[in-house]
């Protein structure tokens, strides 16, 4: 599969392996993106049960978040969306230090 | 989404053709659209916008929040010559993210060491072509200043609607390279397509700035896709 730097690696193509191994997977797919979000919407993030996770939907600020709630999107099979943004209370913890703001939808394949 | 349709996207990525998955957000629910294919009530023009920009997209239609999430192939760089600038341009190439081929029938250019770690096809074009189809995502820049060697691919190109069609050559050269091409069938229409002189005009002196001029065009022909460049 083609890589570049911004886009490697690719999370459908590891979606589909995983699901091949007989692990449980989440798919996590940014969908608004407000301000200097680092990651464009589409970007998508894919993670197992074990918390092992490819791709991202930030920069790296907000991922340990999305493989967190992950875990009860797997246990729950209920899909979510998770809103991050410089206005949360935990912004210094898992905020955009970018000053934007994404929402991201979170749901198990199967 | 469901194995079954996550197995789908994944093949048509493989296979290098636009596909797009349309989620409801509520309910989970997922559908696949391959360009092309009727879109669902309300959302023509979102997905028609979201095949020719790339750009997902979350719409809302009969009050129901639906997430398009585009998928479209990797742009590729097929360049017609191993020549100096060529060099150069395959490098930027790949740093900007394109998949690189080189393709040159004379040995004396197309060499490993000219080219280490990079996609290289001693080859006539014609040759090259028919393992390797072009397609809409696909730009073509021929810089070997021999119609023998350019001049088919190029119309190949024009052919089969690639994003980017680029020739070297001066004007008197392109002049000429126009009425072959007008002889072998291309439309006025088709000639209008191609950027010659190749590259965007930045005063490119060295064969490396001309390979930054030919990258500079080029995304901008991804980035617009046949629309103005947006300001800014």
């Amino acid at each position: 599969m083609h890589t570049t730097i911004d886009e490697a690696p690719d999370a459908l193509t590891a979606a589909e392996v995983w699901l091949g191994e007989g692990r449980k997977v989440a798919l996590a797919t940014v969908i608004e993106t407000w301000g200097s979000a680092p990651r464009p919407v589409g970007s998508q993030l894919v993670i197992d049960s074990d918390g092992n996770f490819l791709g991202s939907v930030s920069g790296g600020c907000v991922e340990g978040a999305v493989i967190t709630e992950a875990q009860d999107v797997i246990a729950e099979n209920q899909p979510r969306i998770l809103e991050f943004g410089v206005a949360d209370e935990t912004a210094w913890r898992v905020g955009l230090s970018c000053g934007g703001r994404i929402r991201v939808y979170v749901e198990r394949l199967s | 989404m469901d194995t079954s349709i996550l197995k789908a996207v994944n093949a048509e990525r493989r296979a290098r053709r636009p596909v797009a998955v349309i989620t409801h957000l509520a309910e989970g629910r997922c559908q696949l659209i391959r360009e092309g294919d009727a879109a669902p009530t309300g959302l023509h023009e979102a997905v028609a916008s979201a095949f020719r920009t790339g750009k997902s997209v979350l719409v809302e239609a009969d009050g129901q929040s639906l997430f398009l999430n585009v998928h479209l192939p990797p742009p590729r760089l097929v360049v017609i010559g191993a020549v100096h600038i060529s060099q150069a341009l395959a490098l930027i190439a790949q740093i900007a993210g394109f998949d690189v081929e080189i393709v040159d029938p004379r040995t004396a250019f197309a060499t490993a060491d000219r080219f280490p770690n990079l996609s290289l096809h001693a080859e006539w074009p014609e040759q090259y072509l028919a393992d390797a189809p072009l397609d809409p995502f696909t730009a073509v820049a021929a810089v070997t200043h021999d119609p023998k060697i350019d001049d088919l691919p190029i119309k190949a190109a024009l052919d089969t609607g690639c994003f980017y069609v680029g020739a070297l050559g001066s004007r008197k050269t392109h002049a000429s390279r126009v009425k072959r091409l007008l002889e072998s069938g291309a439309s006025e229409e088709q000639i209008a397509r191609i950027s010659a002189p190749i590259g965007l005009d930045i005063g490119a002196s060295s064969p490396a700035e001309i390979a930054v001029a030919i990258i500079a065009d080029i995304v901008r022909a991804l980035r617009t896709r046949g629309l103005p460049a947006e300001p800014g």
